[in-house]
Formats: C-alpha cells, sequence, structure tokens
C-alpha cells in the first residue's frame, strides 16, 4: 500500500502517528479527526492517537481499532480525557487473558456507557465491574492445561448501555454478581443470563432497577384509589424495560388501568407521587368523559379534543383536591411560546402543549390572542359546573378552526416540550360508527383452543434465600400442591388401639388442658372483690396484734385457648429406614405418632391441619394436604395418613412457606407450626450443604415475622449438628425414636400449656 | 343518699341532631324502654346520651366498660373498715336507687358474665337483686338503662349475646353526612365552614379505607381535635397529621396515602 497523502500536513502527522495500514481506518480517519480535534485538547489528541496505535497493534485485527477511534472523543466528551489511561488498562488486561474477544464489544459500547454514566469516577466503577466479570467467569477445565475465555463477558458489554439505562451501578454489581454466583459453571446458561434472555435474568434485574418499582408501591396506590377516589379497579404494570421502541403510554379499558413498571423521579417529584397523578388523571377520565362518535373528526381535530378533555378532567380533579395542580403542574411541560417556527413545522402539538399549560396554569404568562381567548372561554364553559366531553369537544373543533396553519399539514413535527407523560393514551375517549381502516379488527376475540386439563393446581413459587449474596433467589422454587392420596382408614384405628393405654394416659393430661372458663385467684392484694373468709381471718389477727395477711382480695381470670397449629411431615426417602433397635420403620413410627398427636388435638378442640412435603429438586416441590382446618378427624383424613409414603429429598423452607401461608389466615392468637423431620434440608440439585440450610433458618424469621411459632422435632440423632442454626431454641430431638408415638403428643401439650 | 345533682348536666351539651333520633330516644325514655346506641367510634354516642340527659333533666351515671370489669364494679362490694364490713354501692346500684340515667358506654369491652347482671333491670321486674347484701332494688321509676355498643371491631371474643341484645331498643348511629358533619365540625369548635369541609373530606379518605387495612376510620371526634388545634394556630397540615393520621394508624403505606390526601387537600 502506498503512503496517503494528505492535503494539511497536520493531518499527514496523524495518519503517521498513529502508524498503521488499515484501509478501513484510512477511510474514516479524517472525519474521526475532525470530531477528534473538536472535542480532545493536545495533549489529548497525542494520547488518542498513541492509544489507537497500541490497539491496531494488538493483532486483533481491524475492529477493535475501528471501535476505539470512533468512541473515545465522544465517550472523551461524557467523562474527560483523563479517563484514558483506564480503559486502555483494562484493554491491556483482556489482551492478556483469554478473553481478547471481548475488547471489541468492549470499546464499541464505551460512548454510550460513557454517556450514561458522566464522570470517571463512575466509570472506574463500570470498569471494576468489568474486570470482577472477566476474572470470576474465565474458566479452566480440569485436566486441560489451558483456560477459557468468559462465555458471559461479550454479551455483558454489548448489554452494558441498555443495563444503565435501567440500573445504577450499584444495581448493576447486584446483577452481575448474581449471575457470576449462579451460572459460573453453565457457560450457556451464563451467556442467556448475560444476553438478558432468560427469566431469573430480567427478574433479578427487574428488582435491581432504579426509580420506584410498581411492586414496592402497590398497596399504596391501591390505598391511595380506594380512600381518595372510592375507586378499586384492578392496577396492571406494564414493562417498560425490554420496550425501549414502542415506548407503551398508560391507559385504561375494562380489565384494570395500566401503568408502567416503574417510574423515575422527576425532578422534585417522587416516583410515587408520579403514580398517583397518572392514577388521578385516569379515574378523573373514568368519572366525568363520554366517548364520542369520532367518525367525522380529522385526527387533528381528534387531537385538539383530547387536549382539552384532559384539561376539564384535571380541573374538575383539582376542584376535589387543590393540591392536584402543584403536581400536575409540576409534571406538566412548560413550552417557550415561541419555541416552535410555522414557516417550517408543524406547530399544533407544541400549541396545543401551551394551551393545555395555559387552562392549568394561572401564572402561565402566555400571551397569544388566541390562547387567551380560548382559556377564558374554557373557564367560563366550567365555571362553577362540570360541562360535557360535547360541550368540551364543541370549543375544542372551534379552537382548532380558529388557529389552523398550512404548516400543520408538515411532516416534520415540533415534539420537544410536548409529552405530557402523566396522561393516558384517551383510547378510551373515542367510539366508531363505521368498521373503517381505523378499525382494529385483531382487537376481537380470538378462539382460543382449551388446554389440556390442569392436573392439580398451578404451581406456586416462592424464593429462596442464598446465604452467600444475602439475597432472595426470586421464584425459585416451584411447589405444586395436592390431596394426599387415600389409603385404608381402618390401618389407622388399629394404630390407635395398639396405644390405648397412652392415649388413656393422654386423655387425662388433656382434660386438665381444656379451658376453664374461670379461674378465681385467691390471696391477691389487689383484685375484684373481697374474699370474705381471708378478709375476716386478717380481720382478728389484726385484731389480735398480729401482723394481718395484706392479701386479702381475689380475682377472677377467664382461662381460654386459642391456639392454630399446622403439623409439616417430612416424606422423604430416610423415612423408608428401619428406626434403630426396632423393627418399625421411621415412617410407621411417625404415623403412629402423628394419629395420636391427632386425636389428642381434635380433643382438645384447636384447630389443626397436617400436610407433608419431599422434593425433587427446585422444580418439583410437593406438598401434599392430609388435614384441612375445617375437617375433622374423620375417615377421610385417616385414610390419607394411612396411605402416607416417603420418597425423595427434603427442601424444607418452600414447604414452610407454604404452610405458613394456610397458617397465617388462621385467626387464632397463637399459632403453631410443628415440623416433624428426620433430618437436614437437603435436595438434589443442591451441592452446597448450607445452603438448604440457611434457607430454611431464613424461613425461620419469615415466620417469626408473620407472628408464627416454628418447632422442630428432629428424628435424627445427628440433628445437634444444625438443626439449633436453624430453629434456635424451638427444637426437639427424639433419639429414642421408638418412644416417638409417645413423646409427639407430650410435647405438644408441653409447648401449649 | 347520694348526692343526686352532682350526677345531673350543667350546661347544654352541643348535639346536632340526625335524623329523627331526639324524639325516638323520649319515646323510649316515656316508656322506660331500655336503650342500646350503636356505632364507630367518635361518631357521638356518648354526646347523644349526654344531650338527652339534659334535655330530659335526669342525672347520668356513666360507666366506661373494660375488660377487666367484674359485675361487683357494676352492683358494689364489701369494703372493710375498723369495725368490719361496709357495703358499698356500685354505679348501677347507686343509678337504680336515685332514678338516673345509667351509661354503659362500650359495653362490650366488659366480660359476657358481667353483663348478665343488668338482666333483671331490662325487664319488667326493673329489679336489681344483691345477693351478696341480701337486698332486692325496685328500681326508681326515673331510672333507665342505656349502653353503647361499636359493632366495628366485634370479633368472636367481642359480641354481645342474644339474650342481652333482645332487652334492648337500639339506635344504629353512623359518621353524619357531609354536610351535617361541616357543620358539626364548624359549630363546636368555630372553625370557618372552608376549613371544616376540607377536614371532613380527610375524613372520608381515611373512612373509604376501613377494611383495608384501617380497623376504624377517621371519627368526627378527632375532626373536632384537629379543627381545635388549627383555631389555635398550628398550620393546618401538621394539625391534621397529629389528630387524624397518628392515632388511627402505625400502618407506614396508610400513613403516606393519608399524608397525601392531606398535602392534595391543602393546596
Amino acid at each position: 500500500m502506498t503512503e496517503t497523502e494528505y492535503q494539511h500536513p497536520l493531518m499527514a502527522a496523524y495518519w503517521k502517528q498513529v502508524d498503521t495500514r488499515f484501509p478501513q481506518v484510512e477511510a474514516v480517519f479524517e472525519d474521526v479527526m475532525a470530531e477528534a480535534l473538536a472535542i480532545l485538547t493536545r495533549a489529548g489528541i497525542d494520547a488518542y492517537l498513541e492509544a489507537a496505535r497500541v490497539i491496531g497493534k494488538l493483532g486483533r485485527g481491524v475492529e477493535p481499532m475501528l471501535a476505539f477511534m470512533e468512541e473515545w472523543p465522544s465517550a472523551a466528551k461524557a467523562i474527560g480525557e483523563d479517563a484514558l489511561p483506564a480503559v486502555m488498562a483494562v484493554v491491556q488486561r483482556m489482551q492478556k487473558s483469554p478473553n481478547s474477544n471481548a475488547i471489541t464489544p468492549f470499546l464499541q459500547t464505551l460512548a454510550p456507557v460513557a454517556r450514561r454514566l458522566q464522570s470517571a469516577d463512575l466509570l472506574q466503577h463500570y470498569l471494576d465491574i468489568v474486570l470482577n466479570l472477566k476474572g470470576r467467569t474465565t474458566g479452566s477445565v480440569h485436566g486441560h492445561h489451558t483456560t477459557f475465555p468468559s462465555p458471559g463477558l461479550p454479551a455483558f458489554l454489548a448489554q452494558a448501555p441498555f443495563l444503565l439505562s435501567q440500573l445504577s451501578l450499584a444495581g448493576l454489581k447486584n446483577w452481575v454478581e448474581y449471575g457470576i454466583r449462579n451460572y459460573r459453571t453453565h457457560p450457556e446458561r451464563q451467556k442467556d443470563y448475560f444476553t438478558v434472555q432468560s427469566a431469573d435474568s430480567r427478574a433479578v434485574l427487574q428488582r435491581e432497577r432504579h426509580g420506584t418499582l410498581f411492586m414496592d408501591v402497590e398497596r399504596k396506590l391501591d390505598l391511595y384509589m380506594r380512600g381518595l377516589w372510592q375507586d378499586s379497579e384492578q392496577l396492571v404494570p406494564y414493562s417498560t424495560a425490554f420496550d425501549e421502541l414502542r415506548k407503551p403510554v398508560p391507559y385504561y379499558d375494562q380489565r384494570g388501568m395500566r401503568i408502567p413498571d416503574v417510574y423515575d423521579d422527576a425532578g422534585a417529584i417522587s416516583g410515587l407521587d408520579r403514580y398517583r397523578a397518572t392514577l388521578a388523571h385516569m379515574v378523573g377520565h373514568r368519572r366525568w368523559t363520554a366517548a364520542q362518535i369520532a367518525d367525522n373528526w380529522s385526527p387533528f381535530q381528534r387531537m385538539a379534543v383530547e387536549f382539552f378533555e384532559d384539561c376539564r378532567i384535571e380541573t374538575l380533579l383539582i376542584r376535589e383536591y387543590p393540591g392536584l395542580r402543584t403536581l400536575f403542574l409540576a409534571l406538566h411541560p412548560k413550552p417557550l411560546e415561541n419555541a416552535c417556527d410555522p414557516e417550517t413545522t408543524s406547530c399544533l402539538r407544541h400549541r396545543m402543549t401551551l394551551l393545555s399549560r395555559a387552562l392549568l396554569d394561572p401564572d402561565h404568562g402566555y400571551r397569544d390572542v388566541d390562547l387567551l381567548d380560548f382559556a377564558q372561554r374554557f373557564h367560563t364553559l366550567i365555571a362553577g359546573r362540570e360541562a360535557s366531553t360535547k360541550e368540551i369537544a364543541a370549543l375544542a373543533l372551534s379552537y382548532v378552526a380558529k388557529t389552523r396553519l398550512q404548516s400543520d399539514q408538515f411532516a416534520k413535527v415540533h415534539f420537544e416540550n410536548t409529552v405530557i407523560d402523566y396522561r393516558d393514551d384517551n383510547r378510551h375517549m373515542w367510539a366508531f360508527i363505521e368498521e373503517g381502516d381505523e378499525e382494529e379488527s385483531f382487537d376481537e376475540e380470538r378462539k382460543t383452543t382449551p388446554d389440556e386439563e390442569f392436573k392439580g393446581l398451578p404451581p406456586r413459587h416462592y424464593p429462596e434465600w442464598d446465604y452467600n449474596s444475602q439475597t432472595y433467589r426470586p421464584d425459585w422454587v416451584s411447589l405444586y400442591e395436592r390431596l394426599h392420596p387415600s389409603g385404608n382408614a381402618a390401618d389407622i384405628d388399629r394404630l390407635l388401639d395398639k396405644h390405648a393405654a397412652l392415649a388413656k394416659r393422654l386423655k387425662r393430661i388433656l382434660d386438665l388442658l381444656k379451658p376453664q372458663d374461670k379461674v378465681r385467684i385467691r390471696y391477691q392484694e389487689e383484685g375484684s372483690e373481697l374474699d370474705l373468709d381471708v378478709a375476716i381471718r386478717s380481720l382478728i389477727d389484726f385484731k389480735g396484734g398480729a401482723n394481718p395477711d395484706p392479701r386479702i382480695n381475689m380475682s377472677h381470670r377467664t382461662d381460654g385457648r386459642n391456639i392454630a397449629v399446622m403439623l409439616l411431615l417430612d416424606l422423604s426417602e430416610s423415612l423408608n429406614e428401619k428406626a434403630a433397635g426396632s423393627d418399625q420403620t421411621i415412617l410407621e413410627l411417625s404415623q403412629e405418632a402423628v394419629s395420636l398427636l391427632a386425636w389428642a388435638i381434635e380433643k382438645l378442640g384447636d384447630p389443626f391441619a397436617i400436610a407433608g412435603f419431599h422434593s425433587n429438586t427446585r422444580h418439583d416441590v410437593r406438598y401434599l394436604h392430609i388435614k384441612g382446618y375445617s375437617e375433622h378427624w374423620d375417615d377421610d383424613v385417616k385414610a390419607r395418613l394411612a396411605a402416607m409414603e416417603a420418597g425423595y429429598s427434603t427442601r424444607m423452607g418452600a414447604a414452610m412457606r407454604h404452610a405458613a401461608h394456610y397458617l397465617e389466615a388462621q385467626p387464632a392468637d397463637k399459632k403453631l407450626m410443628l415440623i416433624l423431620t428426620d433430618g437436614k434440608p437437603s435436595d438434589v440439585d443442591a451441592h452446597d450443604e448450607r445452603l438448604l440450610i440457611e434457607d430454611t433458618r431464613r424461613a425461620v424469621k419469615e415466620l417469626d415475622q408473620k407472628g408464627i411459632f416454628p418447632y422442630c422435632i428432629s428424628l435424627d440423632p445427628k440433628a445437634d449438628d444444625y438443626v439449633s442454626d436453624i430453629f434456635g431454641r424451638h427444637y426437639t430431638v427424639i433419639d429414642n425414636i421408638e418412644r416417638l408415638p409417645e413423646r409427639l403428643p407430650e410435647l405438644f401439650v408441653a409447648l401449649t400449656k | 343518699m347520694t348526692d343526686k345533682d352532682q350526677y345531673k348536666i350543667q350546661q347544654e351539651p352541643f348535639y346536632q341532631q340526625q335524623k329523627n333520633e331526639v324524639a325516638l330516644y323520649e319515646a323510649a325514655y316515656r316508656n322506660r324502654l331500655p336503650v342500646m346506641v350503636k356505632g364507630p367510634t367518635g361518631c357521638g354516642k356518648s354526646r347523644f346520651v349526654e344531650y338527652m340527659a339534659w334535655k330530659l333533666g335526669k342525672p347520668l351515671i356513666t360507666v366506661a366498660c373494660n375488660e377487666d370489669m367484674t359485675a361487683s364494679d357494676l352492683v358494689g362490694r364489701y369494703l372493710l373498715e375498723a369495725n368490719g364490713t361496709r357495703w358499698l354501692d356500685g354505679p348501677l346500684t347507686v343509678a337504680a336507687r336515685i332514678g338516673a340515667i345509667c351509661y354503659l358506654d362500650e359495653i362490650v369491652e366488659a366480660r359476657q358474665d358481667t353483663t348478665v347482671v343488668i338482666h333483671p333491670l331490662t325487664d319488667h321486674r326493673r329489679t336489681l337483686p344483691l345477693d351478696k347484701k341480701g337486698e332486692l332494688i325496685h328500681a326508681h321509676p326515673d331510672f333507665q338503662l342505656v349502653i353503647s355498643y361499636n359493632p366495628g371491631y366485634q370479633t368472636l371474643m367481642k359480641d354481645l349475646k342474644q339474650s342481652t341484645k333482645q332487652r334492648f331498643t337500639a339506635f344504629d348511629f353512623d359518621y353524619p353526612d357531609v354536610a351535617l358533619e361541616t357543620e358539626i365540625v364548624a359549630k363546636e369548635t368555630g372553625a370557618d365552614a372552608a376549613m371544616a369541609a376540607k377536614l371532613v373530606k380527610i375524613g372520608g379518605v381515611a373512612r373509604a379505607l376501613k377494611g383495608h387495612g384501617l380497623d376504624e376510620g377517621i371519627s368526627t371526634r378527632l375532626l373536632v381535635y384537629a379543627a381545635t388545634l388549627i383555631k389555635d394556630g398550628v398550620e393546618p397540615r401538621d394539625a391534621c397529621r397529629m389528630a387524624l393520621v397518628r392515632p388511627i394508624t402505625d400502618d407506614a403505606d396508610i400513613r403516606d396515602t393519608l399524608d397525601h390526601a392531606i398535602d392534595a387537600t391543602f393546596a
């Protein structure tokens, strides 16, 4: 290749400096230099060319160099050119590791990332995240003496601008951290995660987003709707994260009010208040807007009617709650009166926004004659009354007629400062008589072929606690609940007969436990009544000169029992083993114990449920109902208990969360969850032993917060190692399993005395 | 003999009639029928009874019921003295002797066995047996029994027995409608009508949330408190937060919503 001849001597010097022979670079060189010269300082230019030269010599082809030369000037504009050494350091690190394929995506997205971050400090944090991801996902396979590039890194770098548009840096860090932790050893899934394809990638992203999340304020918004507007319409969030192009707008239809799943703060207005403004606006429409027949109106006319109608209902809303004016005005753009040039641009939107501002803001300060005239007519129209959509539409149409300009038809539309984002899209305002081309025929209900019938209930999803990161994995476990299959109820009766003597002894204890409605407490210094016998004795003592007993009153105390109980049975495979020193399996002994306990609780009259669980990986936790709260200890229940079988593993946390959800609904003062298990929480897909133990411990904490008292009865002689970590002091280890049938009811009695 | 005059209402209490309850009460009193006043807290039940006592010119003995109250707190008990024991009449006994209106406020708070002692006074017998003392009191001709009762927070545990309920004629009170409540707040405190209307509006917000985390809405009584604070020069928003929101809820979401309602109302 011949040496390129540049007209300008300076440009020739620059070209010499980059020292490259890539024709692709040559093709754009003058353009990128023009941009660079406008942005960078002299020293900056030198550093820029030097860096470009180094990247060109890396032996990775032309791509990285092109990316760098095109991206760096605008990146430097956002974060300052001093950040170059840090960027180059990252490039060098990638070059020296197997991850050189990540250099190009890194450089390609550098400018948008820099524009998001706007400071060299923040960029440094971003670079740290990149290096962390690189370091921890670059793998080596045992036995091979090579290392493999990180599968997720290029994917992540390509997504970085999008991610930063949704997440704060702290959120990004958490999101990356989650991906590394859960998919480090799984290259394909790691790639899915970092390209934001997989479901949990999106779920974690959603959780870490900046701004006010709908799910965090849902209850507040519900209360807001109910309290201030007496409206209990369903609120349905739509996602704004994955729909960059379409930018959905709030709307409502028969199936609920649709609002974005997240609102960032807008200046001084919090995300929550933006939600409130949006909802208030929709409520206004629902109250006061009547659908109009739109067939004979042009799109411009309709737009004007929408603007006028929006202002009408907002005026009425403000009449109801005057404070809303401040809120609406803070969110409403305030366009400058002469920002739009009607010679070259369609100014209709601009004009309507100006008017809308003027109708709401008494201090708008605009001077356009027509605008002032129509603002006046608007206020006269609704002074002291509501007016109707029809009346306001007439006003809007005459406004359009009065102010129409040729340029309104232009394709170039003035959009700046005209987006009023708390208003819905007004789709409810229009009715069409004729089915024109504007009618959406695909709106019609499609006939759906019925799905194959559900077997049992759909799964419920529960989170699981990851102690490494101290976060929940969202919707990690799928739990299926169903009724336990039935067996022969007589088997259980036979078991109870076998323990007749024990039952008799229990019955005596139970009689003592039964609520005694009123108990008299004597010998009280203060009480409700004088205990005459004691009082007279004291008086005699007093008169006789002895020291009288001052405890001469008595009082009464009612002794009620209000306890709801949930018995959760671990039905994992290990129950099939023979108990030590016995010819019965643990399962059979549990069956006996549970029968006795159920019989005892039934006698006491406490509300009581039994359920069993086992699991086969996180995708299949089974929760089997044996007795519900509304059922009595009858043959149906006994039959289910008789059919009890053991299999699979023990994912305890999810089962406890599910059981808690039933127990929580019980209206008792005290709620007791008994967990009968023979081993530690474990599952085949949990390689880290601590993981499920920590999750169960977390579940216990959640139970405490719900006012449920968990208590574990462990049949594992080695349980001391871990059970106190999970349950604190709320546990008993029964070493002699043979005595379980006797110990279980006793324990219950002791717990509830 | 107990001094009857101490139980007389000296000044006319302000009471804004909602419907025809005053005339109905007078009819019940003429025939000495026991009366039950139902309604949410702070809607004017006690004020109504007080007003009626004043209007009829009868002494009024009020007993605030609570969980620890026993039958002897109502009927009377023996006390010890230097020389033995002495019987002390309880408020119900006093009322039956002197011919007062006996008002048992929030009767459900008292335990069920306690409320049974009022039974003989509420039917044709109009007597009160004091079994411990061995005395049978025939109620004074002017005696009347009134109970109040808030069905809002009744649980399984706190409900009146049917046998008790069926001994009374009943008034069902509720918070007055907007116009009337505005008038009440304004008259009671001297606040101007616009301010009173705003307070009533906030009250309405809270009442709409009843059952969604609030057991009771903001009562008329609290609205009056807020108006009183504002009259004293307290900034209206602060007064509302202090008198209307903070007392009724510890739930952060509800508090935020009500605070927002206050901000939206006082622009």
